[in-house]
């Protein structure tokens, strides 16, 4: 196929670069028509990409030496395999549909160019980042990508919430980063390469390799794995750096759905799927993977539970879901993870590109008290969104049921640890149920509560809005369907029904269970009955305006929780103690009283004075008197004689 | 036939009558003049010493030295020429613009 693939990257790039350098003269409000159809295209390509790969053509090849400085050697290069392909669809896919979804939706701003440049050079970054085939590209990507949801985040950068949230985003990344960047660079201090095929080629030789740290021997390839691990606890919003993503939906809807919830996020999981032979081979890293990944999942789905923003409900289920991937990466099933990651971005899309809908509706309200009988006057909306949620309720047959199935039957098969985490997220299914059906019932069902004038101006959205709503609709029913438990597949007579962990396992393995066939359709059981409970106590206590849920607040016990839950475990108060104060502390006390005053200051002042005192006095002796300067010249000469002559 | 020393007291002479004009006048013609008697003191003694080493190096420099005069008169009489303009005379105390 030659080199075709390129495009997919490089389009949007081009995209970026017309918009950025002619949208505000030129281009203006038809943005549009040069981000999408590039967009497009690049989503045509990756699809016959993907027609490729799955034809068996993997593609694994350097294009161009990037840096060459002794044995460091680093090239650009591109790795597509089936792993990469599944990304692809869900990237290139995702961000199509958003970009057309952003017509409607940005329309008429003043910064619609620039939206539309930053949207193009995520979507480059992005598909750089899965792209790649060393792990420097991969870090470019990583970086990059951050670089945009900082943009994206800051979109409303004249709004000091937004402009303080994207700050946000982007310094508890660099927490994680830093991490990410140490764990590249012990990979090319132990492998000496950065390229992928040769790193992992090499890992199995370096079992049983320590490294000394602070005077403690640590396994080397279990601190590799964790280094690395950081990195996806930042971009991926895990406890505990996951503070950024709620705060992340400053930005508008279509970036929440894009880089917040389908994309960027998953770029954590992503790596971790793409670097299994290193964390195969560290049993504790992988234990921490799975722990942080279903701790996270259970934490922030109980924070989702008493959110009233719109948008920040939907954020903390994200931060859920991309526990579940972790955990499924972190017991070993890494395809389990991919098949989730791939599912939710388009329920989870759906479900923010909905909340924009809705947004649009109420003229930017988001608050879920405010809103309510909103299903007569955007059914397209209501239907769709409805759909999203039985698909992360996990409703059998939605999309969201097999893969979140999947996850929770590998955890089972594994071990003890695996039993507990098991609890863990099937409790978390529960919750993810009630919290996602308390939007629906409290948005869409019941009065409208918000003010008559929002009552007035209800309206279904636009078409290039409600068309990506119902692809993706479509996305969060049918997507599943590759990946049909063995059992069910047979049950109903279907032949390769787990096409899409076969098509996955040449890259990152399949976990062989030794759980029994009573155990997996208890599993199955259960996850259909948290997933009934979870919907019909959202219908029961959300029904009439929700006020049931009010009555249970009454009990002193559960409004104490309600009110931890509601400040999200003081998380951010922490933060706040032992890390900004102090950070600002020293700021003010330390670098600018004494760094700056004192020692810069004193440098940066005191030469340029010294140097001008010292020439005051040397301007004396240019008197501009020929007759002096020939004295001195007479004298410079008897000087040079009575040398030349000592000598 | 006159000795090198000979030569040599001449230029010597010459040179210093140049360095006490060139110290002592104030008057830009005559420090010009002044000029061409020590560069003239130069070449005196390195034609001698051509001469009586058998080298003719020394006497070919003699030459340029006579070229770099011709030059610097050029330029110094173009001095000489905007002095007198702007200052009505060709006293170079009068010229104290350069001061620092």
């Amino acid at each position: 196929m030659g080199k075709t693939y390129l495009l997919i990257p490089f389009l949007p790039l081009l995209g970026f670069f017309i918009n950025i350098l002619f949208g505000r003269e030129y281009i203006r409000d038809k943005a549009h028509w040069v981000s999408v159809p590039l967009v497009g295209g690049s989503l045509a390509v990756a699809i016959l990409t993907i027609a490729e790969v799955i034809g068996g053509r993997t593609i694994n090849e350097d294009l161009y030496s990037w840096i060459v400085s002794g044995d460091f050697k680093v090239s650009v290069g591109f790795l597509v395999d089936q792993l990469t392909a599944v990304m692809l669809l869900v990237v290139a896919g995702v961000s199509f549909l958003v970009h057309v979804y952003s017509i409607g939706y940005m329309h008429g701003d003043e910064g619609y160019y620039r939206f539309f440049a930053y949207l193009n050079l995520f979507t480059f970054s992005m598909l750089m980042l899965i792209m790649s085939n060393n792990f420097l590209q991969l870090y470019f990507g990583w970086e990059a990508v951050g670089l945009c949801s900082y943009f994206l985040i800051g979109y409303f950068f004249k709004k000091k919430s937004a402009a303080d949230a994207g700050k946000k985003a982007f310094i508890v990344n660099r927490f994680g980063d830093f991490g990410f960047g140490l764990g590249v660079i012990v990979i090319f201090l132990t492998f000496g390469t950065l390229h992928y095929q040769p790193v992992f080629g090499a890992v199995k030789g370096i079992v049983g390799n320590t490294v000394l740290i602070f005077g403690h021997e640590f396994d080397l390839i279990t601190v590799i794995a964790l280094l690395l691990f950081c990195g996806a606890v930042g971009k991926s919003a895990q406890l505990p750096l996951h503070v950024w993503l709620p705060d992340a939906m400053e930005g508008p809807t279509p970036v929440s759905a894009l880089i917040h919830a389908a994309t960027m996020v998953t770029a954590g999981v992503f790596m971790v799927a793409r670097c299994n032979p290193i964390f195969n081979l560290s049993p504790f890293a992988m234990d921490v993977v799975a722990v942080v990944g279903a701790v996270t999942a259970l934490f922030a789905a109980t924070i989702g539970l008493v959110q009233n923003d719109i948008k920040r409900i939907i954020a903390y289920s994200t931060c859920s879901q991309l526990g579940y991937m972790f955990l499924a990466c972190g017991v070993g099933a890494y395809s389990a993870g991919i098949f989730h990651l791939y599912t939710h971005g388009f329920f989870k899309a759906l479900l923010f590109l909905g909340a924009g809908s809705v947004m649009h509706a109420m003229s930017g309200e988001l608050d879920i008290w405010k809103m309510g009988g909103l299903k007569k006057h955007l059914p397209i909306t209501y239907w769709t969104m409805l759909l999203a949620s039985l698909s992360i309720a996990g409703v059998p047959g939605f999309a969201g049921f097999f893969s979140k199935d999947e996850i929770l039957w590998q955890t089972f098969q594994r071990g003890e640890l695996g039993k507990v985490l098991y609890v863990m997220a099937t409790l978390t299914a529960l919750l993810t149920a009630f919290y996602s059906f308390r939007i629906v019932m409290l948005a869409f069902h019941g009065k409208f509560r918000g003010t008559h004038e929002q009552e007035h101006h209800l309206h279904e959205s636009p078409t290039a809005m409600t068309v990506p709503l119902m692809v993706l609709a479509v996305g969060a029913i049918i997507t599943g369907w590759v990946g049909i438990p063995q059992l069910i597949g047979d049950a109903i007579g279907l032949t390769h029904s787990t096409w899409f962990f076969e098509f996955l396992t040449p890259v990152v393995g399949h976990p062989h269970g030794e759980g029994t066939h009573a155990q997996e359709v208890m599993v199955i059981l259960v996850s259909i009955l948290v997933g009934v409970i979870g919907i019909a106590g959202a219908l029961y206590f959300y029904a009439r305006q929700g006020e049931r849920a009010d009555k249970l607040l009454e009990n002193p016990a559960l409004s104490s929780v309600h009110r931890v839950l509601w400040n999200k475990y003081y998380v951010d108060e922490l933060y706040d103690r032992i890390i900004i104060r102090p950070t600002m502390w020293v700021a003010a006390r330390v670098v600018q009283n004494f760094t700056d005053t004192r020692i810069i200051e004193f440098i940066v002042n005191g030469v340029p004075a010294a140097i001008g005192r010292l020439s005051e006095r040397m301007r004396a002796l240019q008197s501009g008197l020929l007759s002096n300067y020939a004295v001195a010249m007479v004298i410079g000469l008897f000087l040079i004689i009575v040398l030349l002559s000592v000598r | 036939m006159v000795g090198l020393n000979a030569y040599m007291w001449l230029s010597l002479a010459v040179f210093t009558i140049g360095m006490i004009g060139f110290l002592t006048r104030r008057n830009i013609i005559v420090i010009f003049m002044s000029i061409e008697l020590m560069l003239n003191a130069v070449n005196i003694n390195l034609v001698a010493l051509s001469h009586f080493i058998e080298d003719l190096n020394g006497q070919v420099l003699a030459f340029f030295v006579i070229a770099v005069a011709a030059a610097e008169a050029a330029i110094g009489l173009a001095i000489l020429i905007a002095l007198s303009r702007t200052k009505a005379g060709c006293h170079v105390d009068e010229a104290t613009e350069m001061k620092g």
